[in-house]
Protein backbone atom coordinates (compact mmCIF):
# COMPACT_ATOMS: atom_id res chain seq x y z
CA UNK A 1 0.00 0.00 0.00
CA UNK A 2 1.08 3.31 -0.64
CA UNK A 3 1.18 6.52 1.40
CA UNK A 4 1.12 8.87 -1.62
CA UNK A 5 -1.66 11.12 -2.17
CA UNK A 6 -2.60 10.52 -5.72
CA UNK A 7 -4.42 13.36 -7.33
CA UNK A 8 -3.88 15.94 -4.76
CA UNK A 9 -1.57 18.94 -4.74
CA UNK A 10 0.47 19.99 -2.30
CA UNK A 11 1.57 23.89 -1.40
CA UNK A 12 4.19 23.41 -0.03
CA UNK A 13 4.00 24.46 3.41
CA UNK A 14 1.78 21.98 5.35
CA UNK A 15 0.17 23.30 8.59
CA UNK A 16 0.27 19.39 10.14
CA UNK A 17 2.91 16.93 8.45
CA UNK A 18 3.14 13.34 9.23
CA UNK A 19 6.10 11.89 7.96
CA UNK A 20 6.56 7.83 7.89
CA UNK A 21 4.33 7.89 10.66
CA UNK A 22 4.01 4.39 13.22
CA UNK A 23 2.70 3.88 16.19
CA UNK A 24 1.31 0.46 17.31
CA UNK A 25 1.22 -0.90 21.14
CA UNK A 26 2.89 -4.64 21.50
CA UNK A 27 2.52 -6.80 18.43
CA UNK A 28 -0.49 -4.31 17.65
CA UNK A 29 -0.40 -1.65 14.87
CA UNK A 30 -1.97 1.39 14.89
CA UNK A 31 -0.58 2.86 11.50
CA UNK A 32 2.27 2.16 9.49
CA UNK A 33 4.31 4.37 6.95
CA UNK A 34 1.57 7.37 7.49
CA UNK A 35 2.74 10.27 5.74
CA UNK A 36 0.19 13.10 5.29
CA UNK A 37 0.22 16.79 4.65
CA UNK A 38 -3.14 19.09 6.22
CA UNK A 39 -2.50 22.78 4.61
CA UNK A 40 -4.30 25.74 5.20
CA UNK A 41 -7.91 25.42 4.49
CA UNK A 42 -7.83 21.96 4.46
CA UNK A 43 -10.75 19.61 6.03
CA UNK A 44 -9.49 16.00 6.82
CA UNK A 45 -11.87 13.86 8.42
CA UNK A 46 -10.13 10.83 10.46
CA UNK A 47 -12.57 7.67 9.95
CA UNK A 48 -12.35 4.24 11.30
CA UNK A 49 -13.87 2.00 14.06
CA UNK A 50 -12.91 1.96 17.77
CA UNK A 51 -9.70 0.98 18.13
CA UNK A 52 -8.08 1.46 14.49
CA UNK A 53 -6.41 4.32 16.07
CA UNK A 54 -8.29 7.60 15.22
CA UNK A 55 -7.31 8.35 19.25
CA UNK A 56 -3.88 7.82 19.36
CA UNK A 57 -3.73 10.07 16.09
CA UNK A 58 -5.04 12.89 18.06
CA UNK A 59 -2.90 12.56 21.48
CA UNK A 60 0.15 12.22 18.54
CA UNK A 61 -0.85 15.37 17.33
CA UNK A 62 -1.24 16.92 20.85
CA UNK A 63 2.41 15.77 21.74
CA UNK A 64 1.03 13.80 24.26
CA UNK A 65 1.92 10.39 21.96
CA UNK A 66 5.17 9.97 20.63
CA UNK A 67 5.76 8.28 17.49
CA UNK A 68 7.72 4.66 17.22
CA UNK A 69 9.26 6.42 14.12
CA UNK A 70 8.70 8.55 12.01
CA UNK A 71 8.24 12.20 12.52
CA UNK A 72 5.12 14.73 13.35
CA UNK A 73 5.39 18.51 12.35
CA UNK A 74 3.50 21.32 13.31
CA UNK A 75 3.81 24.44 11.55
CA UNK A 76 7.03 23.67 10.73
CA UNK A 77 8.13 22.43 13.64
CA UNK A 78 7.87 18.83 15.95
CA UNK A 79 4.71 19.27 17.97
CA UNK A 80 4.76 19.57 21.88
CA UNK A 81 2.58 19.17 24.59
CA UNK A 82 -0.25 22.50 25.16
CA UNK A 83 0.49 23.79 21.94
CA UNK A 84 -2.07 26.62 21.85
CA UNK A 85 -1.74 27.13 18.23
CA UNK A 86 -3.93 23.93 17.94
CA UNK A 87 -7.73 24.70 18.86
CA UNK A 88 -9.36 21.58 20.71
CA UNK A 89 -12.69 20.34 20.61
CA UNK A 90 -13.65 17.61 22.61
CA UNK A 91 -16.23 15.14 23.09
CA UNK A 92 -18.90 16.41 23.90
CA UNK A 93 -19.25 15.43 28.01
CA UNK A 94 -22.24 16.54 29.54
CA UNK A 95 -21.06 18.96 32.01
CA UNK A 96 -22.96 18.26 35.04
CA UNK A 97 -25.93 20.50 36.47
CA UNK A 98 -24.12 22.45 40.12
CA UNK A 99 -20.61 22.77 38.47
CA UNK A 100 -19.60 27.02 39.55
CA UNK A 101 -19.51 28.06 36.11
CA UNK A 102 -21.42 30.05 33.43
CA UNK A 103 -21.31 29.66 29.67
CA UNK A 104 -19.08 32.34 29.17
CA UNK A 105 -16.57 31.23 32.02
CA UNK A 106 -16.51 28.31 29.80
CA UNK A 107 -15.68 30.16 26.97
CA UNK A 108 -12.70 32.63 29.24
CA UNK A 109 -10.94 29.13 29.74
CA UNK A 110 -10.00 28.99 26.46
CA UNK A 111 -8.88 32.88 26.77
CA UNK A 112 -6.72 32.33 30.01
CA UNK A 113 -7.47 29.26 32.12
CA UNK A 114 -3.59 28.03 31.29
CA UNK A 115 -2.80 31.40 33.54
CA UNK A 116 -1.19 31.31 36.79
CA UNK A 117 -2.02 34.42 39.33
CA UNK A 118 -5.09 35.80 41.20
CA UNK A 119 -8.04 35.19 38.81
CA UNK A 120 -8.78 38.42 37.64
CA UNK A 121 -9.63 39.34 34.26
CA UNK A 122 -8.92 42.39 32.56
CA UNK A 123 -11.49 44.41 30.29
CA UNK A 124 -9.58 42.96 26.81
CA UNK A 125 -9.76 39.86 28.17
CA UNK A 126 -13.65 40.31 28.83
CA UNK A 127 -14.33 41.68 25.30
CA UNK A 128 -12.13 38.69 23.72
CA UNK A 129 -15.27 36.29 25.44
CA UNK A 130 -18.12 38.70 24.40
CA UNK A 131 -16.41 38.73 21.16
CA UNK A 132 -16.05 34.60 21.17
CA UNK A 133 -19.76 33.91 22.67
CA UNK A 134 -20.93 35.94 19.61
CA UNK A 135 -19.17 34.03 16.96
CA UNK A 136 -20.35 30.77 18.35
CA UNK A 137 -24.16 32.58 18.33
CA UNK A 138 -24.06 32.04 22.52
CA UNK A 139 -24.46 35.34 23.39
CA UNK A 140 -28.12 35.07 25.18
CA UNK A 141 -27.03 32.06 27.26
CA UNK A 142 -23.84 33.00 27.97
CA UNK A 143 -24.91 34.00 31.71
CA UNK A 144 -26.37 30.74 32.31
CA UNK A 145 -24.98 27.82 34.62
CA UNK A 146 -23.31 25.62 32.35
CA UNK A 147 -24.87 22.50 34.29
CA UNK A 148 -28.29 23.97 33.11
CA UNK A 149 -27.53 23.86 29.13
CA UNK A 150 -28.21 20.78 26.60
CA UNK A 151 -25.26 19.27 24.83
CA UNK A 152 -25.37 20.87 21.98
CA UNK A 153 -25.26 24.78 24.02
CA UNK A 154 -22.11 23.34 25.69
CA UNK A 155 -20.59 22.31 22.76
CA UNK A 156 -21.19 26.02 21.07
CA UNK A 157 -19.38 27.11 24.35
CA UNK A 158 -16.59 24.19 23.55
CA UNK A 159 -16.02 25.63 19.90
CA UNK A 160 -15.85 29.19 21.29
CA UNK A 161 -13.42 28.00 23.93
CA UNK A 162 -11.42 26.54 21.02
CA UNK A 163 -11.38 29.53 19.14
CA UNK A 164 -9.63 31.42 21.39
CA UNK A 165 -6.36 32.50 20.85
CA UNK A 166 -6.79 32.85 17.45
CA UNK A 167 -5.80 28.90 16.83
CA UNK A 168 -3.69 28.07 13.17
CA UNK A 169 -5.28 24.33 13.08
CA UNK A 170 -8.72 22.93 14.68
CA UNK A 171 -8.76 19.09 16.45
CA UNK A 172 -11.80 17.64 16.60
CA UNK A 173 -12.91 14.39 18.74
CA UNK A 174 -16.03 13.57 17.28
CA UNK A 175 -17.39 16.74 18.79
CA UNK A 176 -20.69 16.29 16.70
CA UNK A 177 -21.33 12.65 19.34
CA UNK A 178 -24.87 12.31 21.24
CA UNK A 179 -25.81 15.49 20.04
CA UNK A 180 -28.99 15.87 17.79
CA UNK A 181 -29.49 16.25 14.58
CA UNK A 182 -29.92 20.10 14.15
CA UNK A 183 -27.23 20.59 16.86
CA UNK A 184 -24.82 18.35 14.96
CA UNK A 185 -25.18 20.83 11.75
CA UNK A 186 -25.01 24.18 14.11
CA UNK A 187 -21.99 22.90 15.64
CA UNK A 188 -20.34 21.56 12.32
CA UNK A 189 -21.53 24.62 10.28
CA UNK A 190 -19.44 26.47 13.44
CA UNK A 191 -16.51 24.35 12.91
CA UNK A 192 -16.45 25.07 9.08
CA UNK A 193 -17.10 29.05 9.45
CA UNK A 194 -14.03 29.62 10.51
CA UNK A 195 -12.07 27.03 7.91
CA UNK A 196 -13.84 29.37 5.12
CA UNK A 197 -12.66 32.50 6.69
CA UNK A 198 -9.23 32.26 8.26
CA UNK A 199 -8.33 29.34 6.38
CA UNK A 200 -7.87 27.49 9.39
CA UNK A 201 -7.52 23.70 8.87
CA UNK A 202 -9.53 21.08 10.41
CA UNK A 203 -8.71 17.43 11.23
CA UNK A 204 -11.76 15.76 12.35
CA UNK A 205 -11.99 12.63 14.27
CA UNK A 206 -15.27 10.69 13.96
CA UNK A 207 -16.87 7.46 13.50
CA UNK A 208 -19.53 8.96 11.09
CA UNK A 209 -18.65 11.12 8.37
CA UNK A 210 -22.20 11.43 7.35
CA UNK A 211 -22.83 15.12 9.35
CA UNK A 212 -19.63 16.68 7.99
CA UNK A 213 -19.71 14.70 4.30
CA UNK A 214 -20.26 18.14 2.37
CA UNK A 215 -17.77 20.09 4.26
CA UNK A 216 -14.71 17.47 3.74
CA UNK A 217 -11.84 17.65 1.49
CA UNK A 218 -10.46 14.41 2.23
CA UNK A 219 -11.19 11.19 4.40
CA UNK A 220 -7.95 9.29 6.24
CA UNK A 221 -9.68 6.00 6.93
CA UNK A 222 -8.21 3.59 9.70
CA UNK A 223 -8.74 0.53 9.84
CA UNK A 224 -6.87 -2.76 11.26
CA UNK A 225 -2.99 -1.36 11.26
CA UNK A 226 -3.97 -0.10 7.85
CA UNK A 227 -5.23 2.79 6.13
CA UNK A 228 -6.54 4.97 3.13
CA UNK A 229 -6.53 8.66 2.23
CA UNK A 230 -8.01 10.66 0.01
CA UNK A 231 -11.20 12.41 -1.35
CA UNK A 232 -14.83 10.82 -0.25
CA UNK A 233 -15.05 9.78 -3.50
CA UNK A 234 -11.88 7.68 -3.59
CA UNK A 235 -12.05 6.35 -0.04
CA UNK A 236 -16.07 5.78 0.38
CA UNK A 237 -15.77 2.94 -2.16
CA UNK A 238 -17.21 -0.93 -2.01
CA UNK A 239 -13.57 -2.12 -3.41
CA UNK A 240 -11.03 0.57 -1.24
CA UNK A 241 -12.84 -0.67 2.29
CA UNK A 242 -13.11 -4.15 0.88
CA UNK A 243 -9.53 -3.82 0.62
CA UNK A 244 -8.91 -2.49 3.71
CA UNK A 245 -10.75 -4.66 5.92
CA UNK A 246 -9.62 -7.16 4.17
CA UNK A 247 -13.36 -8.83 3.50
CA UNK A 248 -16.41 -7.85 1.76
CA UNK A 249 -17.38 -4.38 2.48
CA UNK A 250 -20.50 -2.80 0.62
CA UNK A 251 -20.72 1.31 0.88
CA UNK A 252 -24.16 2.72 -0.01
CA UNK A 253 -25.02 6.00 -0.97
CA UNK A 254 -28.36 6.86 -0.29
CA UNK A 255 -30.26 10.50 0.00
CA UNK A 256 -27.02 12.47 0.29
CA UNK A 257 -25.57 9.56 2.80
CA UNK A 258 -23.18 6.96 3.05
CA UNK A 259 -23.48 4.17 5.12
CA UNK A 260 -20.63 1.35 5.10
CA UNK A 261 -22.37 -2.01 5.78
CA UNK A 262 -20.38 -5.51 6.58
CA UNK A 263 -17.72 -4.33 8.41
CA UNK A 264 -16.70 -7.34 10.61
CA UNK A 265 -17.50 -7.30 13.99
CA UNK A 266 -14.47 -7.59 15.88
CA UNK A 267 -13.77 -4.32 14.52
CA UNK A 268 -16.83 -2.21 15.31
CA UNK A 269 -16.66 -2.15 19.38
CA UNK A 270 -19.27 0.63 19.25
CA UNK A 271 -21.89 -0.70 17.57
CA UNK A 272 -21.71 -4.33 17.73
CA UNK A 273 -23.15 -5.42 14.55
CA UNK A 274 -21.69 -5.34 11.16
CA UNK A 275 -23.20 -1.69 9.96
CA UNK A 276 -21.81 1.85 10.59
CA UNK A 277 -21.77 4.80 9.68
CA UNK A 278 -18.89 5.47 7.38
CA UNK B 1 -42.85 12.70 90.03
CA UNK B 2 -39.83 12.26 91.66
CA UNK B 3 -38.63 10.84 88.10
CA UNK B 4 -39.55 13.95 86.66
CA UNK B 5 -37.51 15.67 89.11
CA UNK B 6 -34.24 13.98 88.60
CA UNK B 7 -34.63 14.19 85.05
CA UNK B 8 -34.98 17.99 85.29
CA UNK B 9 -32.04 18.61 87.02
CA UNK B 10 -30.16 16.11 84.48
CA UNK B 11 -31.53 18.48 81.92
CA UNK B 12 -30.35 21.63 83.78
CA UNK B 13 -26.85 20.03 84.24
CA UNK B 14 -26.63 18.92 80.53
CA UNK B 15 -27.92 22.25 79.44
CA UNK B 16 -24.94 23.65 81.59
CA UNK B 17 -22.39 21.38 80.17
CA UNK B 18 -23.53 22.10 76.83
CA UNK B 19 -23.64 25.67 77.19
CA UNK B 20 -22.42 28.07 79.75
CA UNK B 21 -21.69 31.88 79.76
CA UNK B 22 -20.70 32.54 82.83
CA UNK B 23 -17.03 34.32 83.16
CA UNK B 24 -17.69 34.24 79.73
CA UNK B 25 -15.53 37.58 78.75
CA UNK B 26 -12.76 35.55 80.57
CA UNK B 27 -12.67 32.55 78.89
CA UNK B 28 -12.88 34.59 75.35
CA UNK B 29 -10.10 36.10 76.33
CA UNK B 30 -8.09 32.54 76.57
CA UNK B 31 -8.97 31.35 73.43
CA UNK B 32 -8.62 34.14 71.44
CA UNK B 33 -6.03 32.48 69.35
CA UNK B 34 -8.17 29.39 68.50
CA UNK B 35 -10.93 31.50 67.16
CA UNK B 36 -8.66 33.10 65.74
CA UNK B 37 -6.96 29.80 64.43
CA UNK B 38 -10.43 28.42 63.35
CA UNK B 39 -11.93 31.45 61.51
CA UNK B 40 -8.67 30.97 59.00
CA UNK B 41 -9.53 27.25 58.73
CA UNK B 42 -13.18 27.94 58.22
CA UNK B 43 -12.47 30.38 55.50
CA UNK B 44 -9.95 28.17 53.80
CA UNK B 45 -11.37 24.82 54.41
CA UNK B 46 -14.74 26.32 52.78
CA UNK B 47 -12.74 27.48 49.85
CA UNK B 48 -10.60 24.59 48.56
CA UNK B 49 -13.79 22.65 49.70
CA UNK B 50 -15.25 24.36 46.29
CA UNK B 51 -12.47 22.36 43.88
CA UNK B 52 -13.38 19.01 46.24
CA UNK B 53 -16.63 19.01 45.19
CA UNK B 54 -15.95 19.86 41.35
CA UNK B 55 -13.04 17.33 41.62
CA UNK B 56 -15.06 14.43 43.31
CA UNK B 57 -12.69 13.89 45.94
CA UNK B 58 -14.85 13.92 49.70
CA UNK B 59 -13.41 10.49 49.90
CA UNK B 60 -10.07 11.07 49.73
CA UNK B 61 -10.15 13.72 52.47
CA UNK B 62 -11.69 11.65 54.52
CA UNK B 63 -8.52 9.23 53.71
CA UNK B 64 -5.78 12.21 54.03
CA UNK B 65 -6.90 12.78 57.40
CA UNK B 66 -6.91 9.27 58.58
CA UNK B 67 -3.20 9.41 57.33
CA UNK B 68 -2.84 12.44 58.58
CA UNK B 69 -4.32 11.13 62.15
CA UNK B 70 -1.91 8.68 62.29
CA UNK B 71 0.92 10.71 61.76
CA UNK B 72 -0.12 12.89 64.57
CA UNK B 73 -0.44 9.66 67.05
CA UNK B 74 2.76 8.70 65.63
CA UNK B 75 4.64 11.80 67.31
CA UNK B 76 2.66 12.01 70.18
CA UNK B 77 4.03 8.75 71.10
CA UNK B 78 7.52 9.66 70.03
CA UNK B 79 7.37 12.95 71.42
CA UNK B 80 7.94 14.83 68.46
CA UNK B 81 5.58 17.53 67.52
CA UNK B 82 1.68 16.70 66.78
CA UNK B 83 1.28 19.33 64.14
CA UNK B 84 4.08 18.42 62.34
CA UNK B 85 3.46 14.88 62.31
CA UNK B 86 -0.33 15.38 61.04
CA UNK B 87 1.18 17.58 58.96
CA UNK B 88 4.01 14.20 57.60
CA UNK B 89 0.85 12.25 57.48
CA UNK B 90 -1.00 14.13 55.63
CA UNK B 91 1.23 15.25 53.14
CA UNK B 92 2.28 11.37 51.91
CA UNK B 93 -1.43 10.35 51.87
CA UNK B 94 -2.24 13.50 49.65
CA UNK B 95 0.60 12.76 47.19
CA UNK B 96 0.21 9.13 46.75
CA UNK B 97 -3.69 9.65 46.11
CA UNK B 98 -2.57 12.22 43.51
CA UNK B 99 0.10 10.19 41.79
CA UNK B 100 -1.72 6.84 41.81
CA UNK B 101 -5.28 7.98 41.15
CA UNK B 102 -5.62 10.08 38.92
CA UNK B 103 -8.42 8.44 37.54
CA UNK B 104 -11.77 8.26 39.94
CA UNK B 105 -11.90 4.43 40.53
CA UNK B 106 -8.48 3.96 41.03
CA UNK B 107 -8.63 6.86 43.51
CA UNK B 108 -10.83 5.48 45.36
CA UNK B 109 -9.61 1.79 45.82
CA UNK B 110 -6.62 3.46 47.14
CA UNK B 111 -8.07 5.60 49.26
CA UNK B 112 -10.28 2.28 50.51
CA UNK B 113 -7.05 0.73 50.92
CA UNK B 114 -4.66 3.67 52.68
CA UNK B 115 -7.98 4.46 55.48
CA UNK B 116 -7.88 1.54 57.34
CA UNK B 117 -4.47 1.07 57.41
CA UNK B 118 -3.22 5.05 58.84
CA UNK B 119 -6.91 4.34 61.39
CA UNK B 120 -5.12 0.98 62.37
CA UNK B 121 -1.90 2.64 62.85
CA UNK B 122 -2.82 6.03 64.62
CA UNK B 123 -4.84 3.40 66.88
CA UNK B 124 -1.71 1.32 67.78
CA UNK B 125 0.73 4.77 68.54
CA UNK B 126 -2.62 5.72 70.66
CA UNK B 127 -2.96 2.45 72.74
CA UNK B 128 1.08 2.58 73.33
CA UNK B 129 0.83 5.77 73.99
CA UNK B 130 1.23 6.21 78.19
CA UNK B 131 0.44 9.94 78.58
CA UNK B 132 -3.19 11.53 79.22
CA UNK B 133 -6.08 9.75 77.58
CA UNK B 134 -7.76 13.34 77.07
CA UNK B 135 -4.87 14.06 74.37
CA UNK B 136 -5.71 11.11 72.47
CA UNK B 137 -8.90 11.39 71.53
CA UNK B 138 -8.33 14.82 70.63
CA UNK B 139 -6.97 13.70 67.51
CA UNK B 140 -9.85 12.32 66.48
CA UNK B 141 -12.65 14.41 67.68
CA UNK B 142 -10.83 17.81 67.99
CA UNK B 143 -8.64 19.49 70.28
CA UNK B 144 -8.03 23.14 69.59
CA UNK B 145 -8.33 24.11 73.33
CA UNK B 146 -5.39 22.30 74.01
CA UNK B 147 -3.49 23.27 71.07
CA UNK B 148 -0.43 25.56 72.46
CA UNK B 149 -0.30 28.89 71.27
CA UNK B 150 2.74 28.68 69.37
CA UNK B 151 1.19 25.98 67.18
CA UNK B 152 -1.85 28.08 66.62
CA UNK B 153 0.19 30.43 65.18
CA UNK B 154 1.60 27.47 62.59
CA UNK B 155 -1.95 26.33 62.11
CA UNK B 156 -3.03 29.76 61.21
CA UNK B 157 0.13 30.71 58.69
CA UNK B 158 -0.29 27.45 56.91
CA UNK B 159 -4.17 28.15 56.23
CA UNK B 160 -2.96 31.74 55.02
CA UNK B 161 -0.43 29.75 52.64
CA UNK B 162 -2.84 27.57 51.45
CA UNK B 163 -5.41 30.11 50.46
CA UNK B 164 -2.68 32.61 48.72
CA UNK B 165 -1.74 29.15 46.59
CA UNK B 166 -5.10 28.15 46.05
CA UNK B 167 -5.90 32.15 44.84
CA UNK B 168 -2.60 31.57 42.60
CA UNK B 169 -3.23 28.10 40.70
CA UNK B 170 -7.25 29.33 40.75
CA UNK B 171 -7.68 29.08 36.85
CA UNK B 172 -5.57 26.11 35.71
CA UNK B 173 -7.09 24.40 38.40
CA UNK B 174 -10.59 25.11 37.57
CA UNK B 175 -9.77 24.31 33.94
CA UNK B 176 -8.12 21.46 35.11
CA UNK B 177 -11.34 20.00 37.62
CA UNK B 178 -13.98 20.85 34.66
CA UNK B 179 -12.23 19.19 31.84
CA UNK B 180 -8.80 18.08 31.99
CA UNK B 181 -7.89 16.79 28.57
CA UNK B 182 -9.00 20.23 27.34
CA UNK B 183 -7.08 21.86 29.66
CA UNK B 184 -3.73 19.58 28.99
CA UNK B 185 -4.89 20.53 25.57
CA UNK B 186 -4.24 23.89 26.20
CA UNK B 187 -1.34 24.35 27.52
CA UNK B 188 -2.17 23.61 31.53
CA UNK B 189 0.63 21.81 33.07
CA UNK B 190 -2.13 19.41 34.46
CA UNK B 191 0.21 17.37 36.44
CA UNK B 192 1.82 19.85 38.56
CA UNK B 193 -1.56 21.36 39.09
CA UNK B 194 -3.54 18.53 40.29
CA UNK B 195 -0.36 17.46 42.93
CA UNK B 196 -0.22 20.75 43.59
CA UNK B 197 -3.91 20.63 44.77
CA UNK B 198 -3.10 17.63 46.51
CA UNK B 199 -0.62 18.90 48.45
CA UNK B 200 -3.04 22.33 49.04
CA UNK B 201 -5.28 19.71 50.21
CA UNK B 202 -3.13 17.37 52.77
CA UNK B 203 -1.78 20.65 54.21
CA UNK B 204 -5.50 21.83 54.76
CA UNK B 205 -6.36 18.60 55.94
CA UNK B 206 -3.78 18.36 58.44
CA UNK B 207 -4.78 21.70 60.35
CA UNK B 208 -8.45 20.50 60.64
CA UNK B 209 -7.12 17.22 62.57
CA UNK B 210 -5.72 19.62 64.92
CA UNK B 211 -8.94 21.94 65.34
CA UNK B 212 -12.16 19.45 64.62
CA UNK B 213 -10.42 15.84 65.06
CA UNK B 214 -9.69 13.22 62.04
CA UNK B 215 -13.58 12.15 61.84
CA UNK B 216 -15.06 15.03 61.50
CA UNK B 217 -12.80 16.92 58.74
CA UNK B 218 -15.27 16.78 56.31
CA UNK B 219 -17.87 19.64 57.99
CA UNK B 220 -14.84 21.69 57.88
CA UNK B 221 -13.63 21.29 53.81
CA UNK B 222 -16.62 19.14 52.06
CA UNK B 223 -20.32 20.73 53.73
CA UNK B 224 -19.65 24.21 53.53
CA UNK B 225 -18.99 24.18 50.07
CA UNK B 226 -21.58 21.72 49.37
CA UNK B 227 -24.53 24.39 50.74
CA UNK B 228 -23.18 27.26 48.64
CA UNK B 229 -23.25 24.75 45.49
CA UNK B 230 -26.68 24.11 46.16
CA UNK B 231 -27.73 28.00 46.43
CA UNK B 232 -25.38 28.98 43.44
CA UNK B 233 -23.77 28.23 40.27
CA UNK B 234 -22.10 31.70 39.97
CA UNK B 235 -18.04 31.16 40.14
CA UNK B 236 -17.65 34.29 42.64
CA UNK B 237 -20.74 33.70 44.60
CA UNK B 238 -20.09 30.10 45.56
CA UNK B 239 -16.58 30.66 46.61
CA UNK B 240 -17.69 33.35 49.18
CA UNK B 241 -20.59 31.77 50.18
CA UNK B 242 -18.43 28.67 50.86
CA UNK B 243 -16.06 31.07 52.92
CA UNK B 244 -18.28 32.51 55.04
CA UNK B 245 -20.65 29.56 55.70
CA UNK B 246 -16.89 27.76 56.82
CA UNK B 247 -16.15 30.66 58.91
CA UNK B 248 -19.81 30.65 60.65
CA UNK B 249 -19.20 26.83 61.45
CA UNK B 250 -16.00 27.39 62.78
CA UNK B 251 -16.02 30.67 65.02
CA UNK B 252 -19.45 29.70 65.56
CA UNK B 253 -18.96 26.26 67.26
CA UNK B 254 -16.01 27.54 69.40
CA UNK B 255 -17.85 30.69 70.91
CA UNK B 256 -20.45 28.14 71.30
CA UNK B 257 -18.41 25.39 72.94
CA UNK B 258 -16.14 27.72 75.15
CA UNK B 259 -18.42 27.76 77.96
CA UNK B 260 -18.88 24.24 78.51
CA UNK B 261 -17.24 21.20 78.97
CA UNK B 262 -17.49 19.31 75.75
CA UNK B 263 -15.45 19.13 72.57
CA UNK B 264 -15.88 21.87 70.25
CA UNK B 265 -16.70 19.14 67.27
CA UNK B 266 -20.10 18.45 68.07
CA UNK B 267 -20.94 22.26 67.63
CA UNK B 268 -18.88 23.03 64.81
CA UNK B 269 -20.42 19.89 62.73
CA UNK B 270 -23.90 20.73 63.71
CA UNK B 271 -23.61 24.60 62.60
CA UNK B 272 -22.43 23.33 58.93
CA UNK B 273 -24.95 20.29 59.13
CA UNK B 274 -27.71 22.98 59.19
CA UNK B 275 -27.08 25.67 57.09
CA UNK B 276 -26.36 22.77 54.69
CA UNK B 277 -30.28 21.99 55.88
CA UNK B 278 -31.02 25.39 54.69
CA UNK B 279 -29.16 25.95 51.88
CA UNK B 280 -31.00 22.76 50.35
CA UNK B 281 -34.02 23.63 51.00
CA UNK B 282 -33.59 27.08 49.53
CA UNK B 283 -32.10 25.90 46.72
CA UNK B 284 -34.98 23.55 46.49
CA UNK B 285 -36.98 26.54 46.13
CA UNK B 286 -35.22 28.92 43.86
CA UNK B 287 -33.41 26.45 41.43
CA UNK B 288 -34.89 25.38 38.33
CA UNK B 289 -34.10 22.10 37.89
CA UNK B 290 -30.80 21.11 36.00
CA UNK B 291 -31.48 19.48 32.62
CA UNK B 292 -34.52 21.42 32.12
CA UNK B 293 -33.62 23.34 28.98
Amino acid sequence: MTASTPGHHHPSNPILSLKDAALGFGERVLWNDLTLDVCAGEFLAVLGPNGSGKTSLLKTILGQQSLDSGTIRFDGHPVRRGDRRIGYIPQQKLIPGGTPMRGRDLVALGVNGHRFGLPVSRGAERRQVDNLLESVGASHYADEPVGNLSGGEQQRLRVGQALAGDPRMLLCDEPLLSLDLQHQRGVSELIDRRRREHGTPVVFVTHDVNPVLGMVDRILYLAGGQFREGTPDEVLRSDVLTELYGTPVEVLRTGGRVVVVGIPDSETHHHGHGEAGA
Amino acid sequence: MRAATLLAIGDDDLWSRMFNFENYGELLGLVQNSILAGAVLGIVGGLIGVFVMQRDMAFAVHGISELSFAGAAAALLFGMNVVAGSLAGALVAAIVIGILGSRARDRNSIIGVLMPFGLGLGILFLALYPGRSANKFGLLTGQIISVDDPQLGWLSAISLVVLVSLLLIWRPLSFDSLDADVAAARGVPTRFVSLAFMVLLGLIVAVSVQIIGALLVLALVVTPAAAALRLSASPILVPVLAMVFGFVSAVGGILLAIGGSLPISPYITTISFFIYLVARLVGLRARPRPGLR
